[in-house]
């Protein structure tokens, strides 16, 4: 299958995607606003396009350690679910974590707390940056402000899981999740054939058995376990920071948004100029690793950071973190699945950060 | 026997009678004195071992006293979050089809907490074998009630015995796995004597041959004993099981394929 372009949800994007990823399995469970990935791939029959396994587990609970048992054998498995499912999914991730898998979850986040909204927000940020289920441990989490990026991060994703034995993250939104955008997506790639020497395939008699857990009743050892995870958190933030910024070389107010609310903020951004205000965006692209050195230099050149979200305000505390001080750092969100309008936003940038 | 053998000739291979499955490791097993856990791994084992596939079979183990499984099985093995083993299981099955897979669950992992997963990989028909041990206690976390646990029998969270009015009946989890059209053969042994041992075993070789044919789940339940978990002597609480025990959850298949 050739490189298409094609108009899709959001939704479908990452479903396509994953197909063509060369994804050995998708395990999930029906929740809105995400339905469409379970819906699409069993529309499409990626068995007989791939081989790739999809199953309609019986809950969240049961997808995300089916994603558990595939991810310990090696393969490319994913899941994804939004909000409420993702609260449901937290025990077996830190256990996917604990054992160190890589694997895929999607998380089309809708509004809460509880069974909350079905339409977007970003309220899951915590969650998903900042371990989610019990322990110490990180996600990988990307968070896509396109259709193009809903598809594009499904295999990036899959890389980075697999680079650093670590389950990712995509941290999308109602919004993204449906909306049509055109989208390009990339040639059909096979299926990997050759596992991890670490993987459950068999025993065979040239190695050790291969035991994939999280147990360690061993105090000590938990530690040194732990030392190692801590490790490879480090190391992930040192290499792996992705961000975006727009008219950021002469502002003086510097916008930072991600997903929805990063495309909210460019529209904003332009109202602002037209009124001559010097605004900027960054756009985290990685939440974890948060490009905290990024804003911190900017930092250096700008007045006062507005962090926008669809959220009573999670991301700005690592903003806050990263300027430590130095500048004004203020929040502006929309909660409860509204998005906020870009008028908005620059009212908010002015009465919080510039002060008029 | 022993009148006429000597110590010496004991000990001759040629004498051997019984032997530690290859397909365990040298690894000194955590289990209480008289735990049935042991007997069942060491068939389990066996079953491995005489059927040539120690390459092809991957074990999942549950939270429970057979968490530590994997230290010994020779065998690739993967230990889930509590009650989940099924759902590890469906996954690796269906993306492994021709390796062989089992679950090893206690009562409190397959029918408290993971009932779910038990009942839906069952209705699904997943080409796995299911070893349920039932012991009727939480035997790991200190003998706490399990669903499985008899009316009237103490625990540490019924210290009065179980009152099943206030806690509910305890739950026969494989009766209802029987009814389920995705399961294959199910079936109810014991490893306390050795001709239950060895009608176990052969439940456990016919699951595997059944599994290389894809004829659905397998499901056996060994009724076993906890001495620590029951406070009794390995022997009284082999007594107390066959008394109390048994007519309960009474021995014996409970779907077993027309051959």
């Amino acid at each position: 299958m050739e490189k298409e372009l094609r108009l899709m949800k959001g939704n479908e994007a990452i479903a396509e995607a994953a197909i063509r990823a060369g994804t050995d399995a998708y395990f999930g469970y029906p929740i809105t606003p995400q339905s469409e990935v379970l819906e699409y791939l069993t529309a499409e029959k990626p068995h007989e396009r791939t081989g790739m396994v999809v199953l309609q587990a019986e809950s969240e609970v049961a997808a995300i350690n089916m994603v558990y048992g595939g991810a310990g054998c090696g393969k490319k498995v994913m899941t994804s679910s939004s909000s409420p499912g993702v609260s449901l999914k937290q025990e077996g991730i830190s256990y996917i974590a604990g054992a160190e898998l890589p694997c895929l979850i999607v998380n089309v986040v809708r509004g809460g707390p509880g069974l909350g909204t079905i339409q977007p927000a970003q309220s899951d940020y915590f969650q998903a940056t900042k371990g989610g289920g019990h322990g110490d441990y990180r996600l990988i989490v990307l968070a896509p402000s396109s259709v193009q990026e809903m598809a594009d991060f499904v295999e990036l994703a899959f890389d980075l899981a697999f680079k650093y034995r670590n389950p990712a993250m995509i941290l999308s939104d109602g919004a993204i999740g449906q909306m049509m955008e055109k989208v390009w997506l990339k040639p059909q790639k096979e299926r990997k054939k050759e596992l991890p020497a670490w993987a459950t395939t068999g025993k065979t008699p040239d190695r050790e058995r291969n035991i994939i857990t999280s147990l360690d009743l061993d105090s000590y050892k938990q530690e040194q376990f732990n030392i190692k995870l801590q490790e490879k958190y480090r190391e992930i933030q040192e290499k792996e920071v992705r961000f975006e910024t727009f008219q950021c070389d002469d502002a003086e107010y510097l916008l930072v948004a991600y997903g929805t609310s990063a495309r909210v903020s460019q529209k904003a951004i332009q109202l602002a100029r037209e009124e001559g205000i010097k605004a900027g965006l960054l756009r985290p692209i990685t939440l974890f690793p948060f490009p905290s050195t990024e804003i911190s230099e900017m930092a250096n050149r700008i007045k006062g950071i507005l962090s926008v979200e669809m959220s009573a305000g999670q991301m700005v505390e690592d903003v806050r973190l990263s300027v430590n001080g130095r500048v004004p750092v203020e929040h502006f969100g929309r909660m409860g699945g509204i998005i906020p309008t870009p008028e908005e936003v620059v009212e908010n940038l002015k009465t919080k950060i510039i002060g008029e | 026997m022993a009148d006429n053998i000597s110590v010496k000739d004991i000990i001759k291979p040629e004498n051997l009678v019984h032997k530690r499955s290859s397909v365990m490791t040298d690894n000194i097993m955590h289990y209480c004195p008289g735990c049935g856990h042991g007997t069942t791994h060491q068939i389990l084992a066996e079953v491995i071992e005489e059927m040539g596939i120690q390459q092809e079979t991957i074990g999942i183990t549950p939270v429970g006293c057979s968490v530590l499984m994997y230290n010994y099985l020779d065998i690739d093995m993967q230990e889930a979050a509590h009650g989940r083993a099924p759902a590890l299981a469906t996954a690796i099955k269906r993306l492994l089809p021709e390796k062989y897979v089992f679950t090893y669950q206690g009562d409190g992992d397959l029918a408290a907490i993971g009932t779910a997963e038990t009942i839906h990989s069952c209705n699904r028909g997943e080409n796995i074998l299911i070893i349920f041990i039932n012991n009727g206690i939480y035997g790991m976390t200190g003998g706490q009630m399990a669903p499985t646990t008899l009316e009237g029998m103490k625990s540490s969270t019924t210290p009065y015995g179980r009152d099943v009015k206030l806690m509910g009946n305890p739950l026969k989890i494989t009766d209802i796995v029987a009814t389920l059209p995705g399961t294959y053969y199910v079936t109810r042994q014991s490893v306390h004597k050795p001709g239950n041992v060895r009608k176990t075993k052969k439940a456990i070789r016919k699951a595997f041959e059944y599994q290389k044919h894809n004829k659905g789940t397998c499901f056996i339940e060994v009724v076993s004993n906890c001495p620590s978990g029951w406070k009794m002597t390995p022997v009284e609480s082999n007594k107390w099981m066959e008394e109390n025990m048994f007519p309960f959850y009474p021995l014996g298949d409970f779907k077993v394929p027309e051959e």
